[in-house]
């Protein structure tokens, strides 16, 4: 079937089977492998991606569902001359990563957050990222980014 | 993980989705937010040869108060029906609850009347719809019917709806009263092990269960020992009567008769019993 969305504010059009998910439609058709694939059973918030400005988990989303629909992913993010957005960046200074494998989806996840909260507590935060999983259990320093991100707290160097 | 190939047919309208429905009978299946379906799809415990996405409806997104109740689109996510305003003055433990759901993206996908209508014995709006003496509207090929809340919930994942018909409304009566959710899980994303919920109505205080048998059911021998003027402590004592919990590797039946008193004990404490 032919299934058109937008993806990073680029027209997309394609013809996939009906069974195809949203992730694999983004990694394999779009060919935006940004999006990582953890678990692939809707626990680990790996696959994370913005569906009309909200964070869902595109292993349990069909492209179908999405058809019409405005989607961001991790490529998404970056500013027009290629700076990081402000979560990226907090990301980086304080240290918001390891291995890197739950980046991405963490990444939309606190996006998303940020959007419905712009100034969480550090409370909000953990509860809010319930859905992602850091295999490195690096949550510390994941919790302090979105901190420095929403600017309730100064950024730690 | 991939499912099994289906067709996808994306319903314009309730009356679509119905037609639809009676035209492919049991090869097919409504899809809302796909948040309980899409993972059955994906291990193969279900292969419907259709599916009917009724998830853009917007019609059936709504929440709104009438006739003192609080009526809530079949379609409404757990994410709107938590920051709903009209639920939060008038049914606040309904929003509460649907805010506890799973995680933000769950909430952001899946959607009342999928919780509803999945007939899951852990999903926790079912405790709710209970406690609070809710109905079911839903719309087939002879029209609308509304179904009470106590006649909805058959037997495992079996609910009252003929093959035909569509959940459209969940209707709860508009509730201010002191109530009290719990949920014990190992995961914060987790459905409960076992749930408890009191709610104070007009009609005394409603307790329901989550996870304690193949259906969600009242904690009826709670409910009458409190209508009988026991107090709360002795009242928890009964929460597990009548339950059929089932044994896994997150509890034993033991477990889970033990944490149903404990976890109604808490409710009915912080409702003010
Ligand atoms: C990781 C994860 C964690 C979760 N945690 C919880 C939790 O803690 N508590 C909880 O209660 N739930 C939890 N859920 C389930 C979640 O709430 C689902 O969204 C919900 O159970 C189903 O809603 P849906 O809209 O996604 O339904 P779908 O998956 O689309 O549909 C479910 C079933 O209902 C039928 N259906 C859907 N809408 C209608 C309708 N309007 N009329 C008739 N039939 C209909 C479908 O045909 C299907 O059989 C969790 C889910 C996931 C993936
Ligand atoms: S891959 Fe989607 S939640 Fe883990
Ligand atoms: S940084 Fe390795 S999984 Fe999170």
């Amino acid at each position: 079937m032919k299934v058109a969305m937008t993806v990073n504010g680029t027209l997309e059009s394609h013809d996939v089977e009906a069974r195809t998910l949203l992730v694999d439609y983004l990694r394999n058709v779009v060919g935006l492998t940004g999006t990582n694939i953890g678990c692939d059973t809707t626990s680990c918030g790996a696959c994370t991606v913005l569906l009309n400005g909200q964070s869902v988990k595109s292993c349990t989303v069909l492209a179908a569902q999405a058809a019409g629909d405005d989607i961001t992913t991790i490529e998404g993010l970056a500013l027009e001359d290629g700076r990081l957005n402000p979560v990226q960046q907090a990301f980086q200074e304080c240290h918001g990563l390891q291995c890197g494998y739950c980046t991405p989806g963490m990444v939309m996840a606190i996006t998303s957050l940020l959007t419905e909260n712009p100034h969480p507590t550090e409370e909000d935060v953990r509860v809010g990222l319930e859905g992602n999983l850091c295999r490195c259990t690096g949550y510390h320093n994941i919790v302090a980014s979105a901190l420095a991100a929403s600017g309730v707290v100064e950024m730690h160097q | 993980m991939i499912p099994a190939s289906f067709d996808y047919v994306r319903a314009e309208s309730v009356d679509e989705a119905i037609g639809l429905l009676s035209e492919h009978g049991d090869d097919a299946k409504l899809l809302a937010g796909g948040h309980s379906l899409l993972p059955l799809m994906k291990l193969r415990l279900a292969q419907p040869a259709m599916l009917i996405d009724i998830g853009h409806l917007r019609e059936l997104s709504y929440v709104k108060e009438e006739k003192g109740y609080v009526c809530v689109g079949a379609l409404t996510r757990h994410h709107d029906l938590a920051n709903s305003l009209v639920a939060r003055a008038s049914a606040p433990v309904l929003a509460h609850v649907a805010g506890q759901i799973g995680d933000p993206q769950v909430r952001h996908r899946g959607t009342i009347g999928g919780s509803i209508a999945h007939g899951d014995p852990a999903s926790d709006l079912p405790a709710a719809l209970l406690a609070l003496g809710g109905s079911l509207v839903v719309q087939g090929p002879n029209g609308i019917r509304e179904i009470d809340a106590n006649d909805f919930f058959l037997s495992f994942f079996e609910v009252a709806l003929t093959p035909e018909e569509v959940l459209i409304e969940v209707r709860v009566p508009r509730s201010e009263g002191q109530w009290g959710f719990e949920k014990l899980t190992k995961r914060a994303m987790d459905w409960a092990i076992v749930g408890a919920l009191a709610v104070r109505t007009s009609n005394g205080v409603g307790v329901a269960l989550i996870n304690m048998g193949p259906v969600p059911m009242h904690a009826r021998a709670v409910e009458a020992a409190l209508a009988s003027g026991a107090n709360a402590s002795d009242a928890a004592q009964h929460a597990a009567e009548g339950t059929e919990p089932s044994a896994d590797f997150n509890g034993s039946v033991a477990y889970r008769r033990h944490v149903a008193k404990v976890l109604v004990g808490r409710a009915l404490k912080t409702a003010g019993v």
